[in-house]
């Protein structure tokens, strides 16, 4: 196999963890999660130099990512079990009571792979600068990642955030937008229109690359990569990926409905049977 | 006579801007931020000598909690600085979420607490503060009484791994305590013994509290005094020992009544040794604009007031 061709498969598996788990609750977000799967499975898998295996809350010499829309976990426990961080077979707790897998992920339970505790939204940015100033000032070249939903741009520190970014020339964090024009109450243009998100990061100074096929592996890949090469140039990175809500299971694609809710068991069987198991279950 | 001496007035923001200023020499993790009040937290110093490990985030308060939190990732021990209101109330759920519920090893400095910040009046006095940050698990409250006891602190906490809140101000109040004190995180200090009546008192509130000694004893009330520098975690056994001798307890605190140390006290009281208590607090109200003494005055938080308590609450023991 290829490594797209691994990764493929593996994105596969992780959007059966993902409506599984969220199944086996009957809560949580799948939405968002299949959206950015493989966003997660590009940055895990190929983009990152990281150690999953072991796992130090300071990450001295590794790249960092942060998760600033908490909700999408289910995607995030995934791909961090199936990168090595914590075994499969925790994915089972998630959301259940005395589990490190909580609604919303915490450094508080000690789960590996986690280096901040997020949810309520607009918090993410402002971390992930901290830690980039840190690497700065550690004098390392690793770089920081962060993932933001697109209505998450209406909360203020972001945009807080994004002045400080390239006032203070942070040139080593990438930041990735969730484009998916969706949030709880519908779409983000009936909700509060934010007109050209990239003409505002444009104009907050930062350098903006946008993939329109954000559930295309190799696009994702790409993009990620052409990111990557951009830090380093006295100007925070953003890149604008437009991906489908619900990507991968037909029923729950492109629309809000399934920002938070669970599939019945007739449903998760209709799920299942779109993704194919390449990894095996947990 | 209470035998404290006042060695000259001084602001116990200095004091955090002197603390901050050494830790930069000794200590090169310690890195500061400030959201555009560098001269009003006496920060200037640090920013001069550092400017490598001081960032300016301007007016973005909420922006400067998160940034602090990242900084902790790799090693950093940050200093945040604003006034109090914007270090508490504006900034709570990045505190929540992004310092105390993740743990981050933050150092939140706020200066201009309470009434005395005076003439810019109940927009920026924060009464609410110290409610606010104890009830967040996991935080340390510190609240120092001068200038040399606000140095002390800012050293210590440097060395405390976890999330503090330490709370100061803006006017130049006496300087009593002594320099160069070792400063112990959670351990009362005992001021004056006395028999009659237990002030436990945290901040400003603290001189105001060695003044009320000499009212007293004028009255023949023999007061017991202690310093309550940190509210949480509490020293509920210097609180006990100190109440298992008068029996009758007054705190004060430049505060609102309810959360603060009163609250703190009573609480240890209830669940320990129930015993009377007055509070010298601010009565559930906003501040005002007017001078510290004047504020202090006529929202009963000087001397007279908490000596007037001490009688009080000695006239309900059984």
């Amino acid at each position: 196999m290829t490594k797209t061709e691994e990764l493929t498969a593996l994105s596969s598996q992780v959007r059966r963890d993902i409506v599984r788990m969220v199944h086996a609750v009957q809560s949580g977000h799948p939405g968002g999660s299949l959206g950015c799967t493989e966003y997660f499975v590009a940055l895990f898998g190929e983009i990152m130099n990281h150690n999953p295996h072991n796992f130090t809350m300071d990450g001295k010499g590794e790249d960092l990512f942060f998760l600033s829309n908490g909700h999408i976990s289910p995607v995030y426990y995934s791909v961090l079990s199936r990168s090595g961080c914590f075994p499969l077979e925790e994915l089972k707790t998630f959301r259940k009571i005395n589990s490190r897998l909580q609604g919303h992920p915490t450094t508080h339970e000690g789960l590996p792979g986690i280096r901040i505790a997020s949810g309520s939204l607009g918090q993410g940015m402002s971390v992930a600068l901290g830690a980039a100033l840190t690497k700065k000032l550690n004098k390392e070249d690793s770089l920081v990642f962060s993932l933001h939903g697109d209505g998450e741009l209406q909360e203020g520190q972001i945009w807080e955030a994004a002045m400080f970014a390239s006032a203070k020339k942070v040139d080593n964090l990438i930041s990735t937008i969730d484009l998916n024009g969706q949030q709880i109450d519908g779409a983000t243009d009936n909700v509060l229109p934010m007109g050209s998100i990239r003409d505002k990061f444009e104009a907050f100074g930062w350098l903006v690359i946008e993939e329109t096929d954000g559930n295309n592996l190799p696009a994702v890949i790409n993009v990620l990569e052409k990111a990557k090469a951009s830090t380093g140039q006295g100007k925070p990175v953003m890149v604008l990926l437009h991906t489908e809500m619900g990507a991968g299971v037909d029923f729950m694609e492109g629309t809000h409905e399934w920002h938070g809710i669970a599939p019945s068991d007739e449903q998760l069987e209709m799920a299942l049977a779109q993704l194919e198991e390449t990894l095996g279950d947990y | 006579m209470h035998g404290f001496s006042n060695s000259g007035n001084k602001d116990t923001r200095s004091g955090f801007g002197a603390g901050l200023s050494e830790l930069g020499k000794t200590n090169p993790n310690v890195v500061a931020l400030c959201a555009d009040l560098t001269g009003s937290l006496k920060m200037n110093a640090f920013a001069k000598d550092h400017p490598e490990r001081f960032f300016q985030v301007g007016i973005a308060e909420a922006n400067m909690m998160g940034i602090a939190a990242g900084l902790t990732i790799g090693g950093k021990i940050p200093f945040t600085g604003t006034f109090a209101n914007f270090s508490t109330g504006r900034v709570y759920d990045q505190i929540r979420q992004s310092i105390a519920y993740s743990g981050k090893n933050v150092k939140i400095c706020a200066s201009h607490a309470g009434l005395t910040l005076g003439e810019d009046g109940a927009t920026h006095q924060i009464l609410e503060d110290l409610g606010l940050m104890r009830m967040l698990p996991g935080m340390t409250v510190i609240n120092p009484c001068d200038f040399n006891q606000t140095k002390a602190a800012t050293l210590a906490i440097a060395n405390h791994e976890g999330p503090v809140y330490l709370r100061f101000g803006r006017p130049k109040v006496a300087n009593f305590t002594p320099e160069d004190q070792n400063f112990e995180i959670g351990k009362a200090l005992h001021l004056k013994s006395g028999s009659d009546v237990s002030i436990f008192a945290t901040g400003h509130m603290v001189w105001e509290a060695i003044q009320a000694i000499d009212i007293l004893a004028e009255q023949g009330i023999d007061a017991e005094v202690i310093n309550i520098h940190t509210i949480k975690p509490l020293d509920e056994a210097a609180i006990l020992q100190s109440v298992a001798k008068t029996g009758a307890v007054v705190t004060a605190e430049e505060h609102n009544r309810f959360g603060g140390l009163g609250d703190a006290v009573a609480q240890c009281l209830a669940t320990h040794h129930p015993a009377p208590q007055e509070y010298v607090a601010v009565n559930d109200s906003f501040g005002e604009s007017g001078k510290p003494a004047e504020l202090l005055e006529k929202y009963g938080l000087d001397a007279k007031h908490i000596a007037l308590a001490a009688k009080r609450v000695v006239q309900k023991k059984q």
